[in-house]
């Protein structure tokens, strides 16, 4: 079983994210992540996909979902093929903020992005292994709350789908 | 400006459909409204189900290759349709089903006869879509039919709120040319070709595969001019059959848990194994584990997603099989193999002598079903279409059926859907009154849908209906006797007297038991020029072989 993150480049319309969600159900494979957003082209979203499956299993995914006729184009990539990022937030009392938790927070390049009477939210990006990592040392300063991003993803190998529509005949 | 309703049916027009399938209801009045102007220009068929009504359009769509039309109100009538979808989906039927909608403002508020029908039908439809504005209609439909027939047909459903269809907007049909998203036909890679040529010039003992892509994709001729150069033995799906005549040369038989010996067994002697146009389901290639591992794979095949799917491709061609095949056929040297040829006839003759004997020409005790399609194919024409249920009457007929001609068969495959055939046989005759359409079905699967006899008596279509009646769900039965010691759980029906049901719907009926009165019995339904009900008591605990058990290799396949 291997990593693999899925970027599918769709028509916006309704329902697209409903029929690719079932291929995955389907064949009873979990989602570790996914993400929508818009496109760097108009009109078109692109949704990343984060599973962890087979080397067979993630070609078969690919292709179903390529198969959607609002799909425009699927990749798909190992980890190292992308550049990624997972953004998390942490919800701590303000009164758990001591010199101890700022010099982990410095530590970590984290910042504290909402400071309010009762509780201060600190704001931090990377890999799940790393927001992951802060997570465990900030529950013993009271944790209150925890929530992380799916992956958003570029690719590195170069691809472009303005090109694939451009050759449409 | 016209109103929404209207321009539903004359976008319907506008694609040349023929008939809709129908049944009416609050959601979809608009619509049947609309359809009491135009009845001069589209004819409407009322079945008694909406699974009548699909089954029917599928049936029309499989004989005539255009798209079959399909109409209902939403909720109840809706989900009614959801086996037909199933069906069509796996089978590549090209469909455009019209569901009603409850009015936009009420979307989402549990109003009267509301169902979420684009959440339910999502996994068996290849596209669909709800339209909510009168604009968006023409549009929407126009879509619709491109998606269902081009690359691998399927069926598409639109949902219409009643509101949309009450509006009034402009009607100006512009009929769908593509889709930015999809790209239903690629360009043949030569490469590929080529590849595929050299392992087919080098092969000892090539063997060819062919599905109903060929019958899809058009290209029966094709498939025949590769035969002729090649001399390549040439095997059918289920699907298949009637792409190749069963009277040509190269045609060696049938796939499949239930098909012909030596197509099975073989399967795992050839070094080249050539498949158009098919998918490799389980049906045909049992444990996979087991199968064609010492051959080279050739797979042509436009869905690239099924190109690898269940068996790995040495080289895959994907595409057009009426592209790829006159490729194919001018990429490669002409040859012939009569010793490996030789070997399909000879394995052809065990079964012959095991099974086609007894099964085909009893004597004594009770009928044989395979009896019954030995004198159907005596007296019919070679045009005429077999449609059937599922169960032994399915697999007997289409194991005997004398396949001449494309499109003459009509079966649920990949889904197996019990009660498909009377209403897809209705479908199948309406597209031509004057062609023979027989349909086999059993005792059991009849009774899911029999209410469809109403509407064949309503259309006047001349069905020949074949109730092989063996007083079982005898395939379940099979697997009973085979698998399951012998214990008949829940097989075997009480049944009513089909032949006064058949008579109340105004049917010529007959009921036949013994053998001696077979013969004239079916000489005189296929003479008989309007609907026919032959019933036909059979032996009640026959068999079908060969069988490939569930979990077994092809060559595992056994003839008793
Ligand atoms: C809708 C549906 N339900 C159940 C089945 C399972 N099934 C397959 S064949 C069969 C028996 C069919 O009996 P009958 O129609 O009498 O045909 P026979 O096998 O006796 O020729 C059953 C129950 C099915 N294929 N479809
Ligand atoms: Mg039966």
């Amino acid at each position: 079983m291997n990593r693999y993150t899925i970027l599918v480049y769709t028509e916006n319309f309704i329902g697209i994210l409903n029929r690719i969600t079932i291929i995955f159900t389907r064949r009873g494979i979990n989602i570790d992540a996914l993400t929508a957003s818009e496109s760097r082209l108009d009109g078109i979203h692109k949704i990343t996909i984060e599973v962890t499956v087979t080397p067979e299993q993630i070609i078969h995914l690919v292709k179903q979902i390529d198969k959607i006729v609002d799909v425009i184009k699927t990749y798909h990539f190992t980890d190292s093929e992308v550049v990624y990022q997972e953004i998390a937030l942490y919800k701590l009392p303000t009164e758990s903020l001591d010199p101890g938790l700022e010099k982990v927070i410095r530590q970590f390049n984290a910042h504290i992005i909402a400071a309010e009477k009762e509780f201060v939210v600190i704001e931090f990006t990377g890999h799940k292994e790393d927001t992951q990592a802060l997570l465990e040392i900030l529950k013993p300063f009271n944790l209150l709350e925890f929530s992380r991003s799916g992956r958003v993803a570029i690719a590195k190998p170069k691809f472009s789908v303005q090109e694939y529509l451009n050759n449409q005949t | 400006m016209i109103r929404g309703a209207d321009i539903v049916v004359k976008s319907l027009i506008a694609e040349n459909s023929e008939y809709i399938f129908g049944y009416p209801g609050g959601a979809i009045m608009p619509v049947y409204d609309a359809l009491y102007d135009y009845s001069d220009q589209i004819k409407h068929v009322l079945t008694r189900h909406e699974q009548g009504a699909i089954h029917a359009a599928q049936g029309y769509a499989r004989v005539s290759g255009k798209v079959g039309v399909v109409l209902v109100t939403s909720g109840p009538g809706a989900t009614n349709l959801i086996t037909g979808l199933a069906d069509a989906q796996i089978d590549s039927t090209p469909l455009v089903c019209i569901t009603g909608q409850v009015a936009a403002h009420l979307l989402g508020s549990d109003a009267f006869q509301e169902t979420d029908v684009v959440g339910l039908s999502m996994p068996g439809t290849k596209w669909n879509i709800q339209v909510r504005k009168v604009e968006d209609i023409a549009p929407a439909i126009a879509k619709a039919f491109h998606i269902a027939r081009t690359g691998r047909p399927g069926p598409v459903l639109v949902d219409i709120t009643k509101n949309a269809q009450v509006e009034f907007g402009d009607f100006n049909y512009v009929p769908c040319l593509g889709v930015r998203s999809y790209r239903p036909y690629v360009t043949i890679d030569k490469k590929a070709i080529l590849d595929a040529a050299s392992l087919i010039n080098e092969a000892k003992k090539p063997y060819l595969l062919f599905g109903q892509g060929v019958v899809l994709a058009k290209a029966e001729a094709e498939l025949r001019a590769f035969l002729d150069k090649t001399g390549i033995p040439a095997a059918c799906t289920l699907l298949g059959s009637g792409a190749l005549p069963q009277d040509h040369p190269m045609y060696v038989g049938k796939l499949g848990m239930h098909g012909n010996y030596a197509p099975n067994l073989l399967t795992n002697q050839c070094d080249v194994l050539i498949a158009v146009g098919m998918r490799f389901d389980d049906r045909v290639t049992g444990d996979l584990k087991r199968y064609a591992k010492q051959a080279k794979v050739i797979h042509l095949e436009l869905d690239p997603a099924e190109i690898d799917k269940n068996v790995k491709a040495t080289v895959a061609i994907q595409g057009d099989c009426k592209d790829s095949l006159s490729q194919l056929t001018e990429a490669v040297k002409p040859s012939f193999h009569p010793e490996w040829m030789k070997r399909f006839r000879e394995l052809e003759n065990e079964e012959k002598k095991a099974v086609y004997a007894n099964d085909l020409h009893g004597t004594h005790g009770g009928l044989h079903m395979g009896e019954v399609i030995r004198l159907i194919n005596q007296f019919k024409e070679d045009d005429a279409i077999l449609v059937t249920d599922v169960g032994q009457h399915q697999m007997i007929a289409w194991r005997y059926f004398d396949f001449k001609q494309t499109r003459t068969q009509v079966t649920s495959g990949g889904l197996g859907t019990m009660g498909f055939a009377l209403p897809a046989a209705l479908g199948a005759q309406l597209h031509d009154y004057n062609r023979q359409v027989i349909c086999v079905v059993g005792d059991g699967g009849i009774q899911m849908t029999i209410q469809e006899l109403g509407t064949i008596m309503q259309t006047k279509a001349p069905v020949k209906v074949v109730l092989l009646n063996n007083n079982y769900l005898g395939m379940v039965r099979q697997w009973q006797q085979l698998f399951f010691d012998k214990r008949y759980s829940f097989t075997e029906l009480e049944n009513p007297d089909f032949i006064k049901i058949a008579e109340a719907y105004s049917f010529k009926a007959t009921k036949v038991t013994d053998r001696d009165e077979l013969e004239s019995a079916v000489a005189e339904m296929l003479l008989h020029k309007g609907p026919y009900f032959l019933e036909v008591v059979v032996e009640k605990e026959d068999n079908v072989f060969p069988m490939i058990a569930t979990g077994c290799s092809v060559e595992e396949v056994r003839l008793s």
